[in-house]
């Protein structure tokens, strides 16, 4: 089975372009304020969206209480819980895990491992951010505004979400959410060109597109989804705007409201709902692609195993983000399109579980024979494998189209994606901020806190969304502010619910742990030191940590090898970082 | 080997949950006992699936955690192996889609003998419409919605004349005999769900939605809006009644018809 590559020594090519100088910041607010410095934007993109995902925190609880005990705030009426859901849905999804990781995993990431000093870009890059600022500024400015944030549901359907049964209908609300869209999607086209780019343009000598982590290849391929799917979203939001303010009908067909005849005629209801779903299931992979990049790394170098079948896991990646464009409509299987759309997108969407679950199977498999160090990365690892297994295969329940008809609006669906795309994703970016925290700081998180923080979360989230799952087989739709007297519902039910609730109350209260420990930990936390994991990846080879504005130094680092030579036989090591020489080849990489 | 131990109890404590619970739907009343079998087909395949990569990850941790003078194997890959896993997860794949299209394509061909009935959302009450005498809906329009004509029929089709109206009180249906519901909004989206019938589909403003059943037991079931639509979603609930043909004839006959309605010129009460 093993063959020795052909030649290593071939692989380094010239360098094609000089080494060109950096802007310099020359103040304090050039350098840590209005930075032009990828890792110090990318810092304060991780900021920003762990602050707006505390607000969404704080909204799922009130949610939660809502449901596990109905009327106990009296504040929490309708329409406030309709509010509620709208802007923990978004924020979740957008201002939080897109934001984190393209924005905070990818500004970060791609300069350090792929050897480069900075994104190609890095002006663009500081207005990328400050766009994102403003955008969620403008977002939260919902919560302030004459009759409160939008409550449309995350989803913003029309013509609903621009008429008045519907909290910030015919107020700010829906205004502010689509242009808070609108400006976090061009800033969002700002940074996520630059690191296509930068991809594309930066790397090191010898870090040939064959050689980047598995990290990289995910936020890329998700970057460049993105920047394809974005677009659907931001003319979605500019035609709703004009729907809303100019009176146009884009969306809006003749319309009846409460016994009114209104202005609008000739639009399409579902239209919108195409265009919503061309990026949002795309987005889903936006989300998933850098968390299944991310999680290779982490349990690569955790279980100081290569990670297993490595082209075939960057192949799955790049075919998974193109046939991720085909299947938007299966979110649409009730919605009243043209049913036989049904066997099309059911058909494409079963498909890519083929390579969803090749991931699985190389993940798993790279763990076996590994040499698993249960440090919190991999514990978080773990986490992710149980829960994106689980919220996978609940997937191929939803996307079967006939499966979903009795599922679809129940929360069975509500399970389904927080499981997959909530909680799995979640544990992955836990797991990279423990494991490059020791880079971007020089310190160490503290264990303890971290054991504790792991185990409450995972066990938590799992008893929270596992259940779940079995209220929307027993037909308990979701977005229902209270299930009130329904035959079907059994009072056992509703105990579930009140469950749900006090262990997402635990499980959120965690999350205030992990916080302090991020805090406390940059000042208290044990010295790091440079490459604390021993690790490959030349992030973890910086001449200082954390490494400085440039990077590297004098000299940019040249690659000789792929990112996964841990436990090499007849190594002095158990890894060989991928800027060592090796004169003895004693990688087993480009095997063909 | 905590951490083991609790891998296993996760995989464990899900089978037992899902075999255990109490919570599973609801006795069936329609024809779509198919779409409960394909249910069962991916519960087991994917409870298969998932209990095994859950223990495997389990053994994995307990054979091979870290202990002083360890090593990682090193194999890269292994085509053979990966070509393998991947042939049986398409088998697996194929053996939940195949049955799926199949009853999919039943649920997308309404039988030629169905009822046409129609049902039309508003925020947040439910109204039906039944065909009159000569068994055919009239043509309707949003446009024609206005206090005494609520669900906008075309006064000028004669078609629609003999229609029978249902506002906002309970709909019937004969059992064993096939019905298309035909969905219409007025304002914002909604969604006609029965869960004892299983089928759903949205109702969307400005085009006319179906889908069909048969109902198979008789019994009276609540009406839940599956689609948001605005603050009163949750409230917007109404009833069917699956009833014996004596019992649905009966009924019938106590129903008005949209020209006995003009002419009395009231709105049936809004509930």
């Amino acid at each position: 089975m093993v063959n020795v590559p052909s030649s290593i020594d071939d692989t380094i090519p010239l360098a094609e372009v000089e080494d060109v100088e950096l802007y310099h910041p020359h103040s304090w607010w050039t350098t840590y304020v209005f930075s032009q410095d990828a890792k110090v934007i990318a810092v304060q993109y991780s900021v920003t969206a762990l602050s707006i995902g505390l607000v969404a925190l704080v909204l799922s609880w009130l949610m939660r209480i809502q449901l596990g005990f109905p009327g106990y705030f009296a504040f929490i009426d309708a329409e406030r819980y309709y509010q509620f859901i709208t802007m923990h849905g978004m924020i979740m999804v957008i201002y939080l895990l897109t934001a984190l990781f393209l924005g905070g995993f990818g500004n970060y990431l791609i300069p350090l491992m792929l050897g480069a000093r900075d994104m190609v870009f890095p002006y663009a890059n500081m207005l990328s951010y400050w766009l994102y600022l403003l955008a969620v500024l403008v977002l939260v400015a919902g919560f302030f505004a004459p009759g409160g944030p939008t409550g449309a549901g995350w989803t913003l359907y029309p013509p609903q979400a621009v008429l008045s049964g519907t909290p910030g209908g015919k107020d700010w609300g829906i205004i502010l959410m689509l242009i808070s869209l609108i400006l976090f999607i061009i800033g969002f086209t700002m940074g996520g060109l630059n690191y296509v780019v930068t991809v594309l343009q930066g790397r090191a000598r010898g870090m040939t597109l064959m050689r980047m982590p598995l990290t990289i290849w995910g936020i890329f391929t998700a970057t460049v989804m993105a920047l394809l799917a974005f677009p659907a979203l931001f003319v979605a939001s500019v035609m709703m705007l004009f729907d809303r303010v100019l009176g146009t009908s884009f969306f809006m067909p003749a319309i009846v409201e409460m016994g009114e005849q209104l202005q609008h005629g000739g639009g399409s209801p579902i239209l919108f709902q195409h265009l919503f779903w061309f990026f949002g299931h795309p987005e889903v992979y936006i989300v998933a692609l850098p968390a299944f990049g991310i999680v290779s790394d982490l349990i690569s170098t955790h279980a100081r195993k290569n990670i297993f079948g490595y082209r075939m896991m960057v192949w799955a990646i790049v075919i998974i983000g193109a046939l991720s464009f085909v299947v938007w409509a299966h979110h649409m299987y009730v919605s009243g399109m043209n049913p036989n759309f049904g066997f099309f997108f059911a058909t494409t969407t079963l498909i890519i579980a083929v390579p969803t679950a090749i991931k699985v199977y190389n993940w798993v498999l790279t763990l076996w024979r590994g040499d698993i160090h249960l440090t919190l990365p991999m514990l978080f690892a773990l986490g992710f494998i149980v829960t994106f297994v689980n919220g996978g295969l609940t997937g191929l329940f939803l996307g079967n189209v006939v499966v979903d008809v009795p599922l679809s609006d129940t929360m069975f669906v509500v399970a389904h994606f927080h499981m997959v795309m909530g909680v799995a994703p979640i544990m992955v970016i836990f797991g990279a901020i423990y494991h490059w925290y020791p880079k971007i700081t020089g310190r160490m998180m503290d264990e303890t806190m971290g054991r504790i923080h792991f185990w409450v979360t995972f066990l938590g989230a799992y008893l929270i969304f596992f259940p779940m799952h079995y209220l929307g087989l027993l037909g308990v739709p979701r977005r229902y502010y209270e299930l009130g007297e329904t035959a079907f519902i059994p009072a056992s039910a509703h105990s579930l619910n009140e469950f749900i609730t006090i262990v997402a109350l635990i499980v959120g209260a965690a999350q205030m742990l992990f916080l302090f420990n991020l805090i406390w930990s940059l000042r208290r936390g044990k010295e790091a030191g440079g490459n604390p994991w021993r690790a490959t990846t030349l992030e973890w080879q910086t001449p200082t940590t954390p490494p400085p504005h440039g990077n590297w130094g004098k000299e940019l680092p040249v690659v000789y090898r792929w990112a996964y030579d841990y436990s090499v036989p007849g190594a002095a090591e158990d890894f060989i970082p991928q800027n060592q020489p090796n004169p003895d080849r004693l990688s087993m990489e480009n095997r063909s | 080997m905590a951490v083991v131990l609790i891998l296993v109890f996760v995989a464990v404590a899900s089978v037992l949950f899902h075999l255990l619970s109490p919570w599973w739907w609801t006795p069936i009343a329609s024809n779509w006992q198919y779409i409960d079998n394909t249910i069962t087909i991916t519960f087991w395949i994917t409870g298969f699936v998932f209990t095994a990569v859950v223990l495997f990850v389990a053994y994995c941790v307990f054979r091979f955690r870290h202990k002083p003078g360890n090593r990682a194997h090193y194999e890269p890959e292994s085509r053979k192996l990966e070509f393998w896993l991947a042939t049986v997860t398409a088998i697996g794949v194929a053996a939940m889609l195949t049955p799926g299209l199949f009853v999919w394509n039943q649920f997308v061909t309404v039988p030629k003998d169905a009822t046409e009935v129609e049902v039309v959302g508003q925020q947040w009450q439910w109204s039906f419409r039944l065909p009159g005498a000569n068994g055919k809906l009239g043509t309707s329009e949003t446009r024609d919605v206005s206090a005494d004509n609520p669900l906008g029929l075309n006064k000028n089709d004669a078609a629609g004349l003999d229609d029978i109206i249902i506002e906002g009180g309970e709909l019937h249906v004969p059992i064993g005999k096939p019905v298309k519901m035909v969905l219409r909004s007025v304002d914002v989206l909604h969604d006609f769900y029965v869960p004892e019938f299983r089928a759903k589909m949205d109702m969307v403003p400005g085009m006319v939605t179906y889908f069909w059943f048969t109902p198979t037991r008789t019994g009276t079931f609540e009406v839940l809006c599956a689609e948001l639509c605005g603050v009163g979603h949750p409230q917007m609930r109404g009833t069917v009644v699956v009833d014996t043909e004596a019992d649905y004839q009966a009924w019938l006959q106590q129903q008005q018809t949209f020209t006995q309605m003009m002419a009395s010129g009231e709105v049936p009460a809004k509930n």
